[in-house]
Parts: structure tokens; sequence; C-alpha cells
């Protein structure tokens, strides 16, 4: 048999559930695939889209793949290659957070979300850039360096002055990843909007799973009650692929869930006439975008000619939403970077004396943004401040899920822009840490309520850069949620690319 | 309040005011939160599981075993067990804290308020209250004396579960704490939820002292860390109120401060005041669900809880007739209790007693062993009292049949049989001698009718003597009184 459908060039161009297609087949091996994405990872290198790439470990891993389909023993995802966000623990496979605190740390264990994944085939281009610990809505905040958007602003018109644009964050490597055609899924995690955030800003579908669906065990903790690992592809059905290998009950992770896995890829079939679709009012913030609006509206109308009951849902404390979230994300990462104190792994900054060793290694090893957050946090769970802050943001937190408890009484899915605004240019923001803030506005509702979000590329901005729309579902419905998401995604069409391929 | 418990002072009386913080090592054979090893005396660092280091990305797992027995520990302490209780982290930088907090239990605790009698001197008991009773995790161990620059950490403590148990500030003397503290350590050993090991570091005391004038409000307190022997939890407290009284009666006042107990010098000492206190940042641990307990579970726990030392005392005064005094040394350890009723299985109760307390305790502490390893069992030693109450031996030939039980490991009968030592109660056989020993000595005899008493014990003498001891010494008394009756 001859391969003349792709060179290799072209294997980049398929999507994950045609990879898998292609391979099942025999069009072509894991080995050939994997090799054109290794290429197109070295030739994306001016993305800095990983910190680390893992070209050895990819093509052994391809080659296994290979043996395991000759002997008739193919997983869900067998032989495809996908990048992994540097949140997770990779067994022998350096792991930094992208933090210089963890710049040499190579973990002894292997997360049970990238482990599920390799049980099922999958394999391992490299780690993807982050913002520092997770913390971030730009990938600027990153040891490494900042990752970069392949897409670029049009012309001159919002005076950019050809600066790039950033990919998102916190998982902004593996949005500009998938973007770019280096991998055709990657993982990453999403604690107020870090998987959502990244794949509007680069035009791809990114889900954040409900709280408990897949295991934190191995994933390097941010926010332990808002972590949430989850896919980001350049398909919904590429999402539910991933997803289904992703997720599981977990006994190492307390707060995993003990249900089963659906079929998260037969539950985009069928339409979705007859579904209730809620639009929030209280989304419509002051000073967004007439072309967020526009956007809004027309994903409105593309599932209204789809046969979806579309109408007005209140989610009452939504502007509650961001001030609580950051009280409680800071709060939980101040006590989850404690354990980075340069006593037994990581960067340490020696001293004769215990107090300066921990200060300087915490002053040397953490960024600016990380160090902001774990004071705030320390601050909000302080003596005299903790009932003020802290536990004033947990019952806001109680009354944000009680906001769409009540609505999902009546809709089954709510539809709000994933973001105020398309991709930003690097270097933009920086001196207001309350403007970067601003970007998890309508992705962090849907994480201090735990439930499963969907990003969805819906069109370009006026400015040339992509913009999605969010859907939120039920706890654990992930299947609607998909299969709305499918609609949406046929009705918008996006089949445009970004111009930073290379 | 007893006037007993008053302490003098320069310028009048004063009260002592305790509370004691106990933390209990829970036995399990895992950590709290992780599997790894709890086996005491393992080469360092090698039971350390990755969540115990504080691997990144490393989460906590209850440990199951570990609640049912702080649960147990409730029960036995009559504590409101909460059916909802919640984990929280105490945040704070050490070296030998790997994650930067210590996961404990603050606002709410598994089990709540309850109480424990005291066995007082001389039988008398008190009741003190329990606050709370919480489980959390042990930080691993500093060690600062490797070498000049360096300090060690040995992490294999580190996640071990512990039962913090924080009584009312109810214990008005050093006595109270001592009686607190073994009481505790009884009835935690009888329900086997911690092995009360003090030289292991499984039961560890903090004291909370104030002195004030009787009757007055409490005055401040000193926290004493750390205390690891009953012995250093009563030194302490008496230093800690001394010095207290001392400082007020200078004038001065009691500072709000943690010290620490120099065993050696007898001293407390200020470890840090208030002001330079942590701020520990309690929060609900993200990484754990709270804990829903079962009623029915706790009920299934409290069916088979063990008879308690309290109960069993009782018994024993009722169905042994023993003193309120004895039958608490005897339920003391649930061991000693097994034995002693194993002992008087059939026999005469009291007397078993007294052979328990007196003779085997006497023993065991001369050879330096506990009960568990007695070289007398417990029906060895039910037998020697048979063959005492049927006046087989005398009490006194049963001692040395006792001291040769314990050297040898024979029984009694065994021992009795080969000496010949068996007791002569046979009135004729008796009478015999003692009418040979009268011809024999008529003067004498003479005196003793005449009522010289110191003669008549003179004469039991002669009469064992001619028997080798074996004739039974209260037959003996009998016909000589007969006998050399006016």
């Amino acid at each position: 048999m001859t391969p003349d459908l792709t060179g290799l060039t072209g294997l980049t161009g398929l999507t994950l559930a045609e990879a898998r297609a292609g391979l099942e087949k025999g069009a072509f091996s894991s080995r050939e695939l994997t090799a054109a994405h290794i290429e197109a990872m070295a030739a994306g290198r001016g993305l800095n889209a990983f910190i680390t790439e893992t070209p050895e470990r990819a093509l052994e891993m391809a080659d296994a793949s290979d043996a395991r389909r000759r002997a008739g023993e193919a997983g869900p995802m067998e032989g495809v290659p996908i990048a992994v966000k540097d949140l997770f623990c990779t067994e022998g496979v350096r792991t930094t957070a992208g933090s210089r605190i963890l710049e040499s740390f190579v973990p002894p264990y292997e997360s049970t979300v990238t482990a599920n994944l390799w049980r099922a085939g999958a394999v391992m281009l490299g780690k993807t850039n982050m913002d520092e610990f997770a913390m971030g809505s730009s990938n600027m905040f990153s040891f490494a360096g900042p990752a970069i958007n392949p897409w670029r602003r049009q012309g001159d018109r919002t005076g950019a002055d050809g600066r790039p644009l950033v990919p998102g964050g916190s998982s902004g490597g593996s949005a500009a990843a998938v973007a770019a055609r280096l991998a055709p899924g990657a993982i990453g995690t999403d604690t107020g909007g870090s998987i959502r955030q990244p794949a509007s800003f680069c035009g791809v579908v990114g889900l954040k799973p409900t709280y408990g669906r897949c295991s934190r065990w191995g994933i390097v903790a941010f926010a332990s009650s808002l972590d949430q690992a989850g896919p980001l592809a350049r398909t919904v059905r590429d999402c539910a692929i991933m997803l289904g290998a992703m997720a599981g009950h977990d006994a190492k992770d307390s707060t995993s869930v003990d249900r089963p896995v659906p079929d998260y890829e037969a539950a985009l079939a069928g339409d979705i006439k007859g579904l209730r679709v809620g639009i929030p009012s209280e989304y419509r913030v002051d000073g967004m975008p007439d072309e967020i609006e526009r956007l809004w509206r027309r994903g409105v109308a593309w599932l209204e000619e789809r046969g979806a009951e579309v109408g007005d849902v209140s989610l009452p404390h939504t502007k509650y939403a961001l001030p609580a979230y950051y009280i409680i994300a800071p709060a939980e990462a101040s006590s989850n970077l404690a354990r980075y104190d340069g006593v037994r792994y990581g960067l340490r900054v020696p001293s004769d004396d215990l107090t300066e060793m921990y200060e300087k290694t915490r002053s040397a090893g953490f960024g600016a943004e990380v160090k902001r957050r774990v004071l705030i946090g320390a601050y909000v769970l302080s003596a005299g401040y903790y009932d003020a802050y802290y536990l004033k943001a947990q019952k806001v937190r109680s009354l944000i899920a009680g906001d769409f408890r009540q609505a999902f009484e009546t809709v089954d899915v709510v539809l709000t822009p994933t973001t105020p605004s398309p991709a930003f240019a690097v270097g933009e923001k920086t001196d207001d840490p309350i403007a970067m803030y601003l970007n998890d506005v309508f992705t962090g509702p849907a994480s201090l309520a735990g439930l499963p979000a969907i990003s969805v590329p819906a069109g370009l901005s006026e400015e040339g850069p992509p913009l999605g729309l969010q859907l939120i579902g039920r706890p654990f419905d992930e299947e609607t949620v998909l299969r709305a998401a499918r609609a949406l995604e046929q009705a918008a069409a996006f089949d445009a690319m970004p111009q930073g391929l290379g | 309040m007893a006037e007993g418990l008053l302490i003098e002072g320069r310028t009048g009386d004063w009260e002592m005011v305790i509370g004691l913080e106990v933390h209990a090592q829970v036995i399990s054979k895992a950590k709290l939160f992780s599997g790894a090893s709890t086996r005491f005396g393992a080469a360092p660092n090698s039971q350390v599981s990755l969540v115990d280091a504080a691997m990144p990305g490393m989460l906590p797992v209850i440990n199951a075993y570990c609640v049912e027995q702080a649960v147990r520990a409730g029960l036995a302490l009559k504590s409101r067990i909460n059916l909802f209780s919640v984990f929280d982290r105490k945040n704070y930088f050490y070296p030998d804290l790997p994650a930067g907090y210590q996961i404990s239990q603050y606002s709410q605790p598994i089990v709540g308020e309850g109480d424990i009698v005291l066995d007082l001197e001389g039988g008398a008991t008190r009741t003190v209250g329990i606050t709370r009773l919480h489980l959390e995790q042990d930080a691993g161990k500093s060690l600062h004396d490797r070498g000049p620059a360096a300090t060690h950490v040995d992490l294999n403590r580190s996640g071990i579960a512990l039962m913090e148990i924080v009584s009312e500030p109810d214990l008005r003397s050093a006595e109270e704490a001592g009686a607190y503290m073994r009481k505790l350590r009884s009835i935690l050993r009888y329900i086997g939820a911690c092995d009360g090991n003090m030289e292991e570091g499984s039961l560890r005391c903090d004291a909370n002292v104030s002195v004030r004038r009787p009757g007055e409000a409490y005055g401040t307190r000193c926290e004493i860390k750390n205390l690891n022997s009953v012995r250093f939890v009563m030194r302490a407290i008496d230093y800690e109120a001394r010095r207290q009284i001392e400082v007020i009666e200078d004038g001065g006042t009691v500072a709000l401060e943690t010290r620490l107990f120099d065993s050696e010098a007898g001293v407390t000492r200020a470890m840090r005041s208030k002001e330079e206190a942590h701020d520990y940042r309690y929060f609900p641990d993200p990484d754990l669900l709270p804990l829903v307990l079962d009623q029915a579970w706790v009920d299934e726990i409290k069916a088979a809880l063990p008879e308690l030392p309290d109960d069993k005392k009782a018994r024993f005064i009722g169905d042994y007739g023993l003193s309120a005094y004895d039958a608490g040394v005897l339920v003391a350890e649930k061991d000693v209790a097994d034995y002693y009723e194993t002992a008087a299985q059939g026999r005469d109760a009291k007397l078993a007693a007294n052979w328990v307390t007196s003779e085997l305790f006497g023993a065991l502490n001369k050879a330096g062993l506990d009960i568990a390893h007695a070289p007398v069992s417990a029906a060895a030693l039910g037998g020697l009292i048979g063959l005492i109450a049927d006046g087989a031996i005398s009490g006194r030939m049963a001692k040395d049949v006792f001291a040769e039980m314990f050297e040898t490991g024979k029984e009694a009968a065994a021992i009795v049989e080969a000496k010949g030592l068996r007791q002569v109660s046979d009135e004729g056989a008796i009478e015999a001698v003692v009418d040979r020993v009268i011809a024999e000595n008529p003067a004498q005899a003479e005196q003793c009718r005449a009522g010289n008493q110191k003669l008549a014990g003179w004469f039991v003498g002669q009469v064992m003597r001619a028997t080798q001891g074996k004739a039974n010494p209260k037959l003996v008394n009998e016909i000589l009184r007969i006998k050399l009756s006016g």
C-alpha cells in the first residue's frame, strides 16, 4: 500500500478523529503521524508553545502503539500524538508548572489523567507552556517566556504595531500548539477559565469538565476546589474523544466522583430540537464590545435555527463571581504553594538561616503574579479577615451555584460569550492586574459552581483573531454540552486558519 | 473545692487551674492520609509516601480505620460523636512539615463534649470534662544533632494519625493531672486506639496552667509543650504554678506564653509569647470532602466496645467485694484485670486480689517484667490460692512456693508435693506433737499456765519446728490454747 493521500505536512492538518481513522485504516502509522508533528513542533518553536519537547519519547511511544495495533490491541486514542500542559506530572519528564522553582523538577510518578491517556494509546509530544502555576490569562507569566498566539491582528488598525498576540492562559501553550497544528489535541487545566479563555483566543475548542470528572492526582495544584483537567482540540468531536479517555473515578483523589464515563462521542449524534438554552442577561457587562454582543446574538440565532428554544434566565449573583473567585483561588493557592520551600525538591537558594533560606528561595523561585496571589491568599485567610473575605466569598460561591441550579430547572444549557474581548498583544494589560483578571469574568462563575463548560470558536473579531462562545451545562451533563457545542460548531463552520502557521 | 488542693503562698492561698491537651498516636498500620507504614523504629525516611513528602500534585485520602479508632475513643470517653466533621489546614512553615500545612480539625471536630472519671488516692473519684477530640497528622522529626551546620529531617512520623484530646480546665492539682493522664491512657489502651507508650512518643501532653485566688476568675495561662511522661506532666505543673504565684506575689503579671519543661533542671522556660504566635490561617482542606458518618456505623462500633475500666471497676466491687482502691488498681490495665479474673475464677476473690496486687506486682516489679510476661500464669496463681484456701499450705508457706513458681514456672501443687510441704491439718497428729512438746518443757508450760503470754508464742514456734513448719498454724494455736489454759 502506498500512502499517497498525504505528505508528512498534510498529516498535521488532520483532526484527531481523522488521524485516528487514518491509523485504523492503516493509511499511515503512528510513527509517521508523530514524526510529522515532531517536525511541526520544531518548525513552530517561534510560538514558544512547549517548555519541554519529548521527541524521542514520542517516537518510542508511537512505535509501541504501532506494535499494539499490529497485535490487535488498539485503544480508543491509539497512536494519536498529543501535547500536555506542563502542570501534569509526567514520570521521568521534567514538570515545571511554568515556574523557576520547579525548573529542574522531574517527577517519579505519572498523573492519573496522563496515565489514562497513555493507556488509551495516546502519544506524548511534549510539555506545553503556561502561566506560572496556572495563574494568569495571557501566558506571559511563564519562567520560560510567553507563548505566542499563531493568530495575528489584521493590518495596523488597532495600533498593535506588529506585536504578537497572547494565546491566553493559563493553558496558552496547549491552545497555541493545537491552533498552529503542532498537535491535534492537547490537555490543559481550568481553574477560572484557563482552558476556555485560551481556546477562545486561539480559535480552538476547549472543554472544562464538571469538577470531579477527571482526577486531580498528579496535577500540580493551584486551587484545589476549582482545578479541573480538560481537552483542547480543533473540533468538538476531538474533545469528546479525549474526555472519554481522561475521565474516570480515581481512589487517589477524594474529590473525584465515582460514576460511569459515558460514551461522549456517541452523545454527539442527534440534533438539538427542543433543547432549552438560557441567555443570562447579567453577562451583558459594562464596556463589552459590540462585536461580542453581536457574536452572542449570532449564537442564539444558530441554535434557534436548529430547533433549540432560547429564553432568558437570571443568574443574579454573577457580578460577585469574579471577586469571590479572586479570593478563594488565591487563598487555596497560598496554602498549596507552601510546599515549595527549598527543603525537599526544586530550587533552593542556600542560607545559614532557615527563614532567610525560605525567603530567598521563594523570592527567586516565584514570579510577580504568583507572589501577588500568595500574598492575597494569605491575607484573606488571616485572623480578623477570614470572615470578611474568605467566608463571605464561600457564601457567594454557594449563591452562584444556587443561581445555576435554579436556571437549570428551566433550561438545559446556558449560552454566553467566552471572553469579553479577543486576544490582546503581548505586553498589554501587564501593568494592571485587575484588567487581566477581567478576562475570567464569563468563565469564573461556572468554575465556582463546578459545572461543565465549553468554548467553541464562533467567528473572527474585527481585529482578526477569533472569538469563542461558551456553553455551560448541568453537573456531569457533558453529553448535552457537547451535543449543543457540536450544533454551534456546525453552524459557525469556523474554518479560518491562523496566519502564524509558518 | 477540697481544702487540701490549695497552695499556700506568702500572701494567702492559691488554686491551680489546669487543662490538658493530649496527643495520642492512633494504632493503625497506615498513616492518616497515605498508605505508608507507621512501624516504630524504622530507618529514617524509609516510611514516607509521595503524599507524606508533599510532592507536587499529591492528594490526601482519609484512612477509614483511623476514623473508626477516633469514634471508638470518643465513645469510650462518653463523648458526642459528630456525624459531620471537617478537616482543616493549619498553615505554617517548618522543614519537618513538608506541605507547609498540617491537616487537622479546627472548628468542626469528629468528637465533641464528654467526660472522664479520675481515680484518686484512697479510692475517691472525680469527673472531669472532655472538650473535644479531633484527628490530625503528625509532623516529621527535625534532628539538630547530626552535624554542626545542618539539620536533618526524618519524615517517618510525617502523616501518622494523632488524636488530640482536649480537657476542660477542670483539673486542680498536679496529682489530678497525673490521674487524668493515667486514666486516659488506660481507656485508650482498653479499646486499642493508642498503645499509650509515652517513651516512643505515642502519648504526649501539653498542659495549660494558671493560678487564681479560690473562687475568683481564671488567671492568665501558660502552655507547657510536649511533656512525655506522667511524672514530667506533674513536675512541670507543680513548678509552673509555683512560678506563677511567685510572679504575682512579687507584684508582676503572668504573661500569656508557650513554655518548655527542662526535665533535667526541673523548670519551665519561655519558648514564645502570644505576640510571636503563628497565625495559622486555618481553612477547610479543599482536597478532602467533609467527613460524614452514619449513625448505624457508630452504633455498631459502640456495641462492639469492650468493657471499659469504670464498668469493670464497678463490677469488681459488686461481684468480688473488692475495695474501690483494689478494684481501681486491678482494672487500670486490661491485662491485669484479665489476669486477676482468671486467677480468681472459683477462688476467694479478695485473697486473689491481695496476691495479685502484693506478691505478683512485687515480683514483677523486681524482675522488671510486665504482666504479659509473668512467669506465673493466672491459672497457676489460682492454683496456689486454692491450696491456701483449702488449708493445704499456710500463707507463710505459700510465699515460698510462689517464689519458686516465679523462678521455675512450675505449678504450685507440684512444688508442694515435691518438697513435702503439704500442711498437716490432722488434729490428732498435731495434738500428739503438742503433748510431746509440753511434756518436754514442763517448766515453761507451768509459767504459761500462770499467765506468761510470751511463752504461748514460744510453744507455737516449738510445735512448728517439730513439724518442719507443716502444721496448720491455726490448729496449733487452738490446741495449745486449750492445753495450756489455766
